[in-house]
């Protein structure tokens, strides 16, 4: 089963989301899609500085099976990039939602993130895929 | 068991005399201090080392000449060797590219028919044979959009369509040249999501790079519709080869409204391919792009067979080599299509067809699960094995490796990315009946073998020259160099 921690806030394609207490977000992406994707060997995660619209293909994660695009949850600029990702894929795998984190943003309204899914609206969009 | 490398059977002062020079090299034109001081670090074996070390090499070997190969989006099918015996003919062999064409008239009406052909099969209005490969047609096709939205003062139209099932290579290639994607979803049979295509086509649209059949295996029943839409909205459509097999003379790209196409000629013109080339990616056009092709084209002016080049084209996206695609490979088409003739390329896709049914449809009966059951297969089709996974950890790696113990090459597995724990498989159309049941009887053992012992299964493959190979540690800390000992003399 994957672990779907509440408190955070979810989209249906696999990222999740936290408000930090400074006014930006941390975003990553989810136990699910990790696992779906198998061991990560290649992550790249956007620009500081880059402005991001909500739902814009800014980050990539690669597999041997395969690589995906990554989406912005919501509206925002790139404030800081996980650097460890990048000798170090595997903590996605192992910490999706601690160590594995991918970047933070200081969302252009943050009131954007409460209108996403919560854990309970996620877990039931993965149950449903399954 | 592993053959070692051709450095490691090296010892100081053995040599093959058969392959040293006959004479001193003159090397007085290189200046003195551009030559080298030392010897090159060669392997130092005896001929009969050579020969043992390279033949059995080529006995590791796995090709559609010794095996079964039903790798799904890649159409292995056999090379006949008539093919590459008549492109041996040392008059082909011995031609150099520089030749004036008065001296290269029987290989340029070679191409010129091949041209030809190719048009007749795809319905298009011109042909252009100089693409290397199927990545570099790909790339000529959208670089002729982007040229004609160009030549028209059209310059907002940058951004390519890209179903989600379409081949890999399509994104990569329109993102090559300067465009940008959007993805189009597929909805639950297989075909393009009409709505969400007619949301995503605008001022903005180049054009949308299509598959059909796509890589679920299916044909794309709303062409129509589609070539509609993204006419309309001022965008040409991109008809991506690799499936042509499929329907081959059956049914024709230029007639469902493809503005450009590119085909695999080294797939589904069987000349021989793996392991990455030769191959030759020609690219067919609609009337509206004839004068973007890239050059040489081979023209014909009464008798005589001549290339045309910048001063007939002039709009052409330009030269893609320095002469003009692969030309041995080329022949090797020209020679099968000769071979096959109108009625043999309608055998070629109602076999494939037929060959890929016939494994979908018993496949299905023995209880795996199809990833579309409600369609029919094309040249290939999509088995998932989701539930195995769930069931008994049984995944699509471990099937993919045990196979090679049943001495069949693997399918394409985890492709599509749409479908979970897929085996993507084309059996061609080249196989018989005989060869198809013994792949369904492989597989039927594996799955029995698995739901005993899948650790078994998992310990997969036994009988190759290497086991289960770590592959996420082969990319993570890819290591390929070979370190030379400390210098031993015997």
């Amino acid at each position: 089963m994957s672990n779907v921690p509440a408190g955070l806030k979810y989209v249906k394609s696999h990222e999740w989301i936290k408000k930090l207490a400074d006014g930006t977000v941390v975003i990553g992406i989810t136990d699910h899609a990790q696992n779906a994707l198998g061991d990560l060997v290649f992550v790249e995660v956007p620009k500081v500085g880059r402005k991001l619209a909500a739902n814009e293909s800014c980050a990539v994660v690669e597999s041997v099976k395969a690589a995906s695009d990554v989406y912005a949850p919501i509206a925002g600029e790139v404030t800081e990039a996980n650097g460890a990702l990048n000798n170090t894929p595997e903590i996605l795998n192992s910490d999706p939602y601690e160590a594995g984190w991918m970047w933070k943003m200081k969302p252009n309204n943050i009131a954007d993130v409460d209108a996403l899914l919560d854990a309970a609206g996620y877990q039931q969009l993965i149950d449903e895929l399954n | 068991m592993t053959e070692k490398l051709i450095f490691e059977h090296s010892r100081a002062t053995r040599t093959a005399t058969a392959q040293m020079p006959s004479a001193a090299v003159d090397v007085s034109a290189i200046p003195e201090h551009l030559r080298r001081k030392d010897k090159p670090m060669l392997p130092e074996v005896s001929e009969m080392q050579a020969v043992r070390h390279y033949t059995r090499l080529s006995q590791k070997n796995f090709s559609i000449d010794t095996h079964f190969y039903p790798l799904g989006s890649c159409t292995m099918k056999y090379n006949p060797r008539a093919c590459n015996s008549l492109a041996m003919l040392p008059e082909f062999l011995a031609r150099h590219p520089f030749a004036p064409a008065s001296h290269s008239q029987g290989f340029l009406s070679c191409m010129y028919d091949l041209q030809e052909i190719l048009k007749e099969v795809t319905g298009m209005a011109g042909v252009s044979l100089t693409p290397m490969a199927g990545a570099q047609g790909e790339f000529a096709g959208v670089a002729m959009i982007n040229a004609y939205h160009k030549a028209r003062g059209d310059s907002a139209r940058t951004e390519i369509l890209v179903p989600d099932a379409a081949h890999g290579t399509n994104p990569a290639t329109a993102v090559m040249l300067g465009c940008s994607v959007r993805e189009i979803p597929t909805n639950a049979d297989g075909d393009v999501d009409i709505e969400a295509l007619k949301a995503a086509v605008g001022p903005q649209t180049a054009g949308i790079m299509l598959t059909n059949p796509s890589t679920l295996g299916v044909f794309e029943r709303n062409i129509k519709k589609i070539a509609e839409i993204v006419h309309q909205a001022g965008g040409l459509l991109y008809y991506d080869g690799a499936n042509l097999n499929a329907i081959l003379g059956k049914v024709r790209p230029g007639d469902m409204g493809f503005d450009v196409i590119h085909m695999n000629l080294h797939k589904t013109f069987s000349t021989p391919h793996g392991g990455g080339g030769p191959g030759a990616g020609a690219v067919g056009v609609s009337k509206r792009l004839l004068p973007f092709m890239p050059i040489p084209v081979v023209g014909k002016e009464g008798d005589s067979y001549r290339w045309l080049d910048e001063n007939d084209l002039p709009q052409s996206i330009g030269r893609l080599s320095a002469f003009m695609g692969n030309a041995g490979v080329l022949l090797r088409a020209y020679i099968y299509a000769r071979l096959l003739g109108r009625e043999g390329m309608h055998r070629v896709a109602e076999f494939a067809t037929l060959n890929a049914n016939y494994l979908q449809a018993r496949l299905s009966e023995k209880g795996f699960d199809l990833a579309f059951p409600k369609r029919r297969a094309s040249h290939e089709f999509i088995i998932t094995l989701k539930r195995q996974k769930k069931e008994i950890e049984l995944t699509a790696t471990d099937v993919a490796k045990r196979l090679l113990d049943y001495g069949f090459h693997a399918p394409t597995i985890y492709f599509p990315l749409l479908v979970p724990e897929c085996l993507l498989i084309e059996p061609t159309e080249t196989e018989d009946k005989e060869t198809l049941d013994s792949f369904i009887e492989a597989l039927c053992a594996i799955y029995e073998e698995a739901k005993k012992d899948v650790a078994y299964v998992k310990g997969a493959p036994y009988t190759m020259p290497v086991r289960r190979l770590d592959d996420v540690r082969a990319v993570r800390q890819l290591d390929v160099r070979w370190n030379q000992p400390a210098q031993t003399h015997g």
